[in-house]
């Protein structure tokens, strides 16, 4: 019996031949955590008498969510970790080094990994073809001395691509209509597999996208093959030595089928205060906006960027309209101010962020005051996530995003391009 | 036996109600994240929450984040189980590696201030207030091994490594 990308991977890594539904303890080969599950983490690494990581090269701790830290707990929080990254001798990256997830897919993560974060949007990286998934921070302090970690084989749902976004629509818009489609939780304890010809020719940079939303779905994994893209992506990187191809049996059992027409979809739009909640951005115009946020481990790459730019190259956002940028790493800004994007952006009235999570999670850099509206390209939009339960989020693409900067208001991406 | 008052939420609670981002800054200092536990779902929880007591979701209780604060300050509130229709994978493992079982039951059969008794063995629960009886689902025997540990540090430290 054929299987699946998920039960190639487990049985890879678990040694032995698995199908859905069984228990398998895998190796791990990365495991990371980030400044606000990292603690509690190290904590429960020390309460189980470990001292020593499985491999300290694979080993990760990101100072990433509070990042520049706006407070002095949170800063002894990050001298906790900078002082067991000495201890340990695992990799550190600090204050300004980026996204977690966005630097695991620049750097670390390989097609067919099992990775484990504290973090729940670590199955970003199964954009790359990895087992990525996250875990609370038992788990990952376990994965952190063993090298692995036990899951239920997950059942998969084959979600089937086929033909071209039209003009407007992009990865972020097929994610977020996906999600209002099955539900918040309509892949609980399952893998999300995408595949047919819609995925063939879709760049990387958009499976990450993708990849990133499953757990919003209430997915393990969201995973894609290593094909000729996932190799193009990695070469950009001078990583071709990571690639490897992988894709699942052709007689693979999957639960659930369901085919999208890419051609089909419009720009997408989720309301408060889930991300099940979606509509067309044309059916939320005129809706005004606060505060616009274009950044996070889900649309903060240079193609964001590029985007962005190029809606506001000559325009400038609403004046009762903010409009926030946050480049997911040191990489994706210092190609976005050589290749002029940044300054596009500048001109246009954005401010810039550091690289690193900026208002998503309502730790800094954003807050919403009482009722205000902000539509922002994150993952997330639940009550009191931006550090109000009185603000109201909805989630959209970059082009959206970048279009309601402009106006002030909700606005389909199509009526400015 | 566990026995405890019902307090009921209802569906699509997440992790930013139980403990949201706002307060990152308390997670090293527990017992005054423990002072906000559901505070956007509920804010006066903490106030009246009792030992013994427990927390009643609808579908999907504990979705997003993979942050472990949030079944760990349900648990320093005295809550001895969460019962729910569905739970969220990352809250479901998180609870049980902090030795907090999630029943996973019909609480449309549950109203707000009911009376439960929970017979962990028998797989009950008995609604006194309404005099119902309630099934939950078994909880898986990998995990429940994990649970009857009180967690996933003491099963650690006690096997030294996953029983097979």
């Amino acid at each position: 019996m054929g299987k699946t990308l998920a039960e190639k991977i487990l049985s890879d890594k678990s040694g032995g031949s698995r199908k859905a539904g069984d228990i398998a303890i895998s190796s791990v080969d990365l495991a990371f955590v980030q400044d606000t599950t990292g603690p509690l983490t190290i904590r429960a690494f020390k309460e189980a008498g470990f001292c020593e990581l499985a491999n300290h090269e694979k080993t990760v701790l990101f100072l990433d969510h509070a990042a520049p830290s706006p407070n002095w707990q949170l800063s002894n929080d990050h001298m906790f970790m900078r002082s067991f990254a000495r201890e340990t001798g695992c990799i550190l990256s600090d204050v300004g080094e980026g996204v977690c997830h966005q630097v695991v897919a620049e750097k670390l993560a390989r097609p067919g990994d099992v990775i484990v974060g504290a973090d729940s949007h670590t199955v970003t990286a199964g954009g790359l073809g990895a087992f990525a998934t996250g875990m609370g921070s038992s788990d990952v302090a376990v994965a952190f001395a063993l090298g692995k970690t036990w899951f239920r084989v997950p059942e998969t749902i084959f979600i089937e691509l086929a033909g071209k976004f039209s003009k407007g629509v992009y990865a972020k818009d097929l994610i977020l209509h996906l999600i209002g489609k099955i539900g918040a939780d309509g892949a609980t304890y399952k893998a999300l597999e995408f595949g047919g010809s819609g995925v063939t020719k879709m760049a990387v940079t958009d499976r990450l996208t993708i990849a990133n939303m499953a757990v919003e779905a209430g997915a393990k994994v969201g995973l894609f093959p290593s094909d000729e893209m996932t190799y193009e992506y990695l070469r950009s990187l001078g990583r071709e030595k990571d690639y490897k191809p992988l894709s699942p049996d052709k007689d693979a059992v999957y639960g659930e089928r369901l085919s999208i027409d890419l051609a089909s979809l419009e720009p997408t739009v989720s309301q408060p205060h889930t991300v099940d909640n979606t509509a067309l951005a044309r059916e939320l115009k005129g809706i005004n906006v606060d505060q616009v946020v274009i950044g996070t481990c889900t649309n903060g790459r240079l193609e964001d960027l590029e985007l962005a730019a190029s809606i506001l190259k000559g325009r400038r956002r609403h004046s009762r309209t903010r409009l926030i940028i946050g480049p997911a790493s040191p990489k994706v800004l210092r190609e976005g101010v050589k290749k002029g994007y940044i300054d596009t952006l500048l001109a246009a009235g954005a401010i810039i962020l550091p690289p690193g999570c900026g208002p998503c999670l309502g730790l800094h850099q954003g807050a919403l005051g009482d009722d205000e509206v902000c539509l922002s390209t994150a993952n997330r939009n639940f009550k009191g996530r931006m550090g109000n339960p009185k603000g109201n989020i909805y989630l959209a693409s970059t082009a959206t995003a970048a279009a309601s900067a402009i106006t002030g208001k909700i606005t389909d991406p199509r009526e400015v391009l | 036996m566990l026995k405890g008052k019902a307090f009921k939420f209802g569906d699509n609670i997440s992790t930013d109600h139980i403990v949201p981002g706002r307060l990152a800054h308390l997670r090293s200092n527990l017992p005054e994240l423990a002072k906000h536990v559901l505070e956007d779902a509920d804010p006066d929880f903490a106030g009246k929450v009792k030992p013994g007591d427990f927390v009643v979701g609808g579908s999907n209780f504990g979705l997003g984040s993979s942050r472990e604060h949030a079944p760990l300050v349900i648990k320093m509130a005295g809550v001895s189980a969460v019962l729910a229709k569905s739970v969220a994978r990352i809250f479901f493992r998180n609870a049980i590696n902090r030795g907090l079982p999630v029943l996973i039951c019909d609480t449309d059969k549950i109203k707000d201030g009911d009376e439960l008794e929970v017979d962990m063995a028998g797989g009950k629960i008995k609604n006194l207030t309404r005099g119902k009886e309630i099934t939950f689902k078994p909880i898986p025997e990998f995990m429940l091994n994990i649970l009857n540990e009180g967690g996933l540090v003491p099963y650690i430290t006690k096997y030294g490594d996953f029983k097979a």
